[in-house]
């Protein structure tokens, strides 16, 4: 399944994440699931909302530089080696991961966690091929 | 010492006379032999003898770099190609580079002007003169290479670069005076505190520095850390190259060499000479050249003109060291940068027109040139590695443009201050 994931631009100065969560927790929007990744001189925020069109639209509003991208969220057991599971599908298949994340919360007692990949349909249909628990962005946006 | 008493301390009345004979004929020369002034002139309807005074040069028309660039490469030359002895060129990261040429008395006349720089900076026979001005096409090397032979002095060709091997050579050769950009002059001092020679009680005594914008307390910490007298001296290819003006012992200003070129300053925007004491854009008329005369040359570079005698005893017009651009023109480690040149680059890598802004900073006494640049949607990417190849890309496109490694920042929209909602290209935090 396919869940919709905005990423902000920052300038590594300080005060610049409580800007966008400020901007987000005024709109109502909750966050569900973030990460970082910086530079030395600027990182990219990618969240993912209860909200996405709303959050990209404020953000967008707020003079923030933001994308929408598709990522696709997977449940794995919430064991040792259940992320190792996962991956290991990803790696016979070929399909390069640019980056993930995890949750921070559980649903139906699976741990979650996001992937970022170029081919998004194929590593849907393989993590389904072998059972894994794909959340819609309906269940993702309303955990 | 002054180095030619005659013509360097020629009272104002003779030296205008002289002044308006050889600008008359100048200009026969030009309506003889170069048809773009030839046009101008004409168009103007001037001849030699309307120039009857030096402030009849305002008929003149003015020339500018674009002129010479539209003539590439002999278009303005004023001899046939085969009486031409030099060839000197711009490196032409603008564009079209800018060709100048010299004949033998040309060649002649910038030795006898680069001898008159030498002695204003104390150097004669019996010196020894390390020369790391960039030898080759730029015209700061050759330049003061044949006016330090021509007082005498034993020259070290050394050129620029190879900063440890400077420093050995000066310790070895006993080099008693250096040619360089002030930058240079600081690097080389820190260099040698590295390599823990004593350069301050060396045999150093004279520095004669130029080629790019510094202060009167970058002059101070030069001389603190060399322990020498430096002196600023100033020059433009288009003109003769080094050699146009120079500080006397005196540093009160540059002397320029009046009885070779007729100094102005105008307003920038409207053309209209200023007369002394007012700061605007110094233009140059080239009175003696034959290979490439030059009416009112617009040097686009800011200064102010002083009539006060000197107390070294040269009568000619002091202009103050140059305080700015009329364009925003930067020069980093001796090249010209235009903001011009970043943003079509910018252009190009992102196919949509970014703000930007170049910050100049002088780290260690090396300008360091920061290309900030605000991230919009069209080149923003959620991965790290798009975002790195991005200035990666921009950074290597200057580099091969203009030869210069610059730090590109990404920065986020709205970041770069607008004036009149134009955002300010240049922000020069160097302290000269």
């Amino acid at each position: 399944m396919k869940v919709k994931q905005i990423s902000i631009f920052l300038e590594n100065k300080s005060g610049r994440l409580a800007d966008v969560t400020e901007t987000l927790g005024s709109a109502e929007i909750n966050i569900r699931a973030l990460s970082i990744a910086d530079t030395s001189d600027f990182g990219i925020l990618r969240l993912i909302v209860d909200q996405p069109d709303k959050a990209l639209a404020i953000l967008k509003e707020e003079g923030f530089t933001v994308n929408e991208t598709e990522v696709v969220a997977v449940g794995v057991d919430d064991t040792p080696g259940g992320l190792a599971k996962a991956l290991a599908v990803l790696k016979e298949e070929e399909i390069n991961i640019e980056y993930m994340y995890a949750f921070i919360g559980r649903a139906s007692g699976d741990a979650l966690v996001v992937f970022r990949v170029q081919e998004i349909e194929r590593a849907n249909q393989v993590l389904k091929e072998r059972d894994f628990n794909l959340l819609s962005a309906e269940e993702v946006y309303e955990l | 010492m002054i180095w030619n008493q005659k013509y360097e301390s020629m009272d104002r009345q003779n030296l205008e006379e002289l002044q308006v004979k050889r600008l008359q004929e100048t200009i026969n020369r030009l309506i003889e032999n170069v048809p773009f002034y030839q046009q101008k002139l004409s168009a103007l309807d001037v001849q030699a003898e309307d120039i009857k005074s030096i402030s009849d040069l305002s008929k003149l028309p003015f020339t500018t770099k674009e002129d010479l660039r539209d003539n590439y490469p002999y278009g303005l030359f004023a001899t046939p190609l085969k009486e031409i002895v030099r060839i000197h060129s711009s490196s032409g990261t603008t564009g079209q580079p800018t060709v100048v040429g010299y004949t033998q008395d040309d060649i002649e006349i910038w030795t006898e002007l680069m001898a008159r720089t030498m002695s204003c900076g104390g150097v004669s026979k019996g010196d020894i003169v390390q020369n790391a001005f960039g030898y080759g096409l730029f015209t700061g090397g050759l330049g003061i290479h044949y006016g330090a032979e021509k007082v005498g002095a034993s020259v070290i060709p050394i050129s620029g670069g190879n900063t440890k091997r400077q420093i050995r050579l000066m310790e070895d050769f006993g080099s008693t005076a250096l040619m360089c950009t002030p930058s240079y002059a600081l690097y080389i001092a820190e260099v040698a505190a590295e390599m823990g020679f004593d350069i301050k009680n060396s045999k150093l005594e004279y520095g004669i520095f130029g080629a790019e914008p510094w202060s009167d307390n970058m002059r101070r910490e030069i001389e603190e850390l060399l322990g020498i007298t430096a002196i600023d001296i100033y020059g433009l290819s288009e003109i003769i190259g080094p050699g146009v003006a120079s500080e006397c012992e005196v540093q009160d200003g540059l002397h320029i060499f009046e009885d070779h070129f007729i100094p102005e300053i105008i307003d920038p925007e409207t053309g209209e000479n200023l007369g002394y004491g007012t700061k605007g854009e110094l233009v140059f008329t080239t009175i003696t050249k034959t290979g490439l005369p030059i009416l009112r040359y617009r040097t686009k570079d800011i200064s102010v003109l002083h009539q006060e005698k000197c107390s070294c005893g040269r009568t000619s017009v002091r202009m103050e060291r140059i305080s700015g651009r009329v364009d925003d023109m930067l020069i980093i480690r001796g090249v010209n940068v235009f903001p011009s040149q970043i943003e079509s680059i910018l252009l190009d890598i992102s196919e949509t027109k970014p703000h930007y802004q170049l910050v100049v900073e002088r780290e260690d006494s090396l300008d360091q040139l920061e290309v900030q640049v605000e991230i919009s949607e069209a080149i923003f990417s959620d991965e790290v590695r798009r975002l790195e190849s991005l200035e990666r890309k921009i950074h290597g496109e200057i580099e091969s443009v203009l030869g210069i490694s610059v730090n590109v920042k990404l920065v986020e929209p709205h970041t770069i201050p607008r004036s009149e909602g134009k955002a300010q290209r240049v922000v020069d935090k160097r302290e000269l």
